[in-house]
């Protein structure tokens, strides 16, 4: 894979637009005479779903995991990413011998419709016009990639997922998994999530799609028609969620009050601390694989995401009689996507008797803890997972017969 | 990744005894899921736990538990009417804030109730307050009293009586000793009440 070098050579977002129709992996079409109906009420089509897969389904069909990805993150799950070559966001979890277990599972992991890695999304062509769809893509929702990976499953011959697994936005799509489809889903882990974006999300959000709207170079929205790049709105976008993803103890611990490569401070805005540089870094490195209306199209859906509020108000009233085992994880140290809102879903779901287990993973690294190496987060899943095997009398792998 | 095993308490068995094979358990208190993991194996049963430690929680989830984090006193008023075959609380009654309104969210929830506590009217501790005036340690209450999570104990003879003023049908009881085997008493009388280190009710509402 000539990856890393690809990406040095790219300089433009409408490079990379165009590189994002190259790039590995596996596609479904969904054809523009069977579109996907969206919430907004309009429908999506001809669009196309970007996945990956691991392992091997079994003859039964039965042991396929969907991995649902988080905002900024794509279905290179357990692979090196073709763009920037760094591993995989859930190698330390996708694997032989790994919690999820490619041995034993078939593991599916698709790019979220209004995505930018190659499920359709703003930055591909509209056919009605064909420009690019910068703002005309219609706004789509939690549910409406959910839809999507209906189709993906329904495309593979699956009838039931084993399980549906996410972390933060990927935990939105495996409660609107088991809430819109408790009969297609095994065991639904939803980890550092919520039932609904809160106040405080929304607000984080809103900043970043304002800096990115502020950037004159955003242009309403049609930078890849005009050549302009807004990778200053979406480099600021991304420091700003950075910061959210991250708590103050790990942030302390990685860089205190140091000063980046001086002895004292400039009295001037340079980067003098190294908090200020390592943002400036991610911020940078960010844009050179992020599209900045897909940006703005993913938070919205997950600021959309109220379950709840799809239920009459009563969140209970989402998992009514649900079939599904439920596994919450959520991390002490997780400011943005606290356990209080993981609690509140164990709520909901006692209230209807539902089959749940929740963890609390003491960690200090904040809301990024479930991308990390946390080995007491592993050991529950692991045990989850092989619990729920169990009583799916699953075998260990995919040719043995024994549990 | 090997976990430990589960440790099994001398009263789980005469607890176990009393559940149904194929049932639908709720295990209030259920520690590191040393009585889930018996049920599941032995009797096939469904079954959900409720932990306040969270060292509990995630040793009994890495096993391949359904358990939550959670507290007796706060957590049981989620939970519909009727939702379980048998709700077990076992020694943990004594630990709770409210003791009457646990054990009525006990009967609600569960269309039986298992309920075990250490007797505090059990001989050792009655001479224990008498002879030395300390508040009383003995093998079923090994903490001092500054330490113990015990805040509500109470006698067998209490229990019953607590039990037939909220209408809790009593279906069995059992007096058990220190090694866990059930005495040759009825479980609610005064013998019961001396002897007894631990009473063990299976409880219904009326």
């Amino acid at each position: 894979m000539t990856t890393a070098t690809t990406l040095s050579t790219i300089s433009s977002v409408q490079e990379l637009a165009a590189l994002r129709h190259r790039l590995p992996g596996r596609r479904l079409t969904i054809p523009a005479d069977e579109p996907l109906p969206l919430d907004r009420g309009v429908s999506l089509g001809p669009a196309t779903v970007a996945y990956t897969t691991y392992g091997t389904l079994n003859a039964k069909r039965s042991n396929a995991i969907l991995v649902c990805h988080a905002l900024t993150g794509d279905h290179y799950a357990a692979e090196p990413h073709p763009i920037t070559g760094k591993p995989g966001w859930w190698e330390q979890v996708i694997g032989k011998g790994l919690p999820i277990d490619i041995d034993r599972f078939f593991v599916i992991c698709a790019n979220v419709i209004g995505g930018c890695m190659g499920s359709t999304g703003p930055s591909d062509i509209n056919p009605a016009t064909g420009k690019p769809y910068g703002l005309d893509f219609p706004v789509i929702t939690i549910a409406d990639m959910v839809r999507a990976q209906v189709r993906l499953i329904d495309h593979l011959g699956i009838d039931k997922l084993f399980a549906v697994i996410g972390g933060s936005m990927g935990a939105m799509q495996a409660l609107q998994w088991a809430a819109d489809y408790p009969e297609r889903v095994f065991a639904s882990v939803p980890i550092a999530g919520a039932a609904h974006h809160t106040a405080q999300n929304i607000a984080f959000h809103e900043v970043g799609r304002q800096a990115i709207m502020a950037d004159p170079e955003w242009r309403g929205g049609r930078y890849l028609e005009e050549g302009t790049d807004p990778r200053r709105g979406l480099s600021v976008a991304r420091m700003t969620a950075h910061v959210t993803y991250l708590s103050e103890p790990a942030l302390h611990r990685k860089f205190g009050r140091n000063l980046q490569d001086r002895s004292g401070v400039s009295f001037g805005f340079d980067a003098d601390f190294q908090v200020e540089s390592y943002l400036r870094h991610q911020g940078s490195s960010f844009v050179d694989r992020f599209d900045a209306n897909a940006y703005l199209y993913i938070t919205r859906a997950m600021d959309y995401f109220d379950l709840a509020a799809e239920h009459g108000g009563v969140l209970a009233n989402a998992f009514q009689d649900t079939p599904v085992r439920f596994c919450l994880i959520s991390f002490t140290s997780d400011w943005l996507f606290p356990t209080t809102e993981s609690r509140k879903i164990v709520h909901a779901l006692n209230a209807v008797a539902a089959n749940v287990s929740f963890v609390e993973v003491e960690s200090d690294k904040g809301h990024d803890s479930f991308l990390l190496d946390e080995p007491e987060f592993f050991r529950v899943l692991d045990g989850f997972l092989k619990g729920c095997a169990e009583h799916a009398k699953l075998p260990v792998s995919v040719t043995g017969s024994g549990t | 990744m090997a976990e430990a095993q589960p440790t099994w308490r001398a009263d789980l068995a005469q607890v176990a005894a009393m559940v149904a094979p194929g049932s639908r358990v709720l295990d209030v208190g259920c520690g590191d899921g040393a009585l889930l993991t018996h049920l599941a194996r032995e009797k096939e049963v469904d079954g959900r736990g409720i932990e306040i430690k969270q060292s509990g929680v995630n040793a009994c989830v890495a096993r391949g538990l359904s358990v939550i984090q959670g507290d007796a006193d706060t957590d049981l008023a989620d939970y519909p009417d009727d939702a379980f075959d048998y709700v077990i609380l076992s020694l943990t009654l004594q630990a709770t804030r409210d003791p009457k309104a646990v054990l009525l969210d006990l009967v609600r929830i569960g269309r039986r109730a298992i309920v075990s506590f250490p007797n505090f009217g059990q001989w050792r501790v009655r001479l224990r307050l008498l002879f030395h005036g300390r508040m009383p340690t003995t093998p079923a209450l090994p903490d001092a009293w500054w330490s113990t999570q015990n805040i509500h104990l109470c006698t067998i003879a209490d229990f019953v009586e607590l039990a037939a003023e909220m209408g809790i049908v009593i279906e069995r009881g059992l007096a058990l000793d220190a090694s866990g085997q059930p005495l040759r008493v009825g479980a609610a009388g005064r013998l019961a009440n001396l002897i007894g280190e631990t009473g063990v009710f299976l409880l219904r509402k009326d």
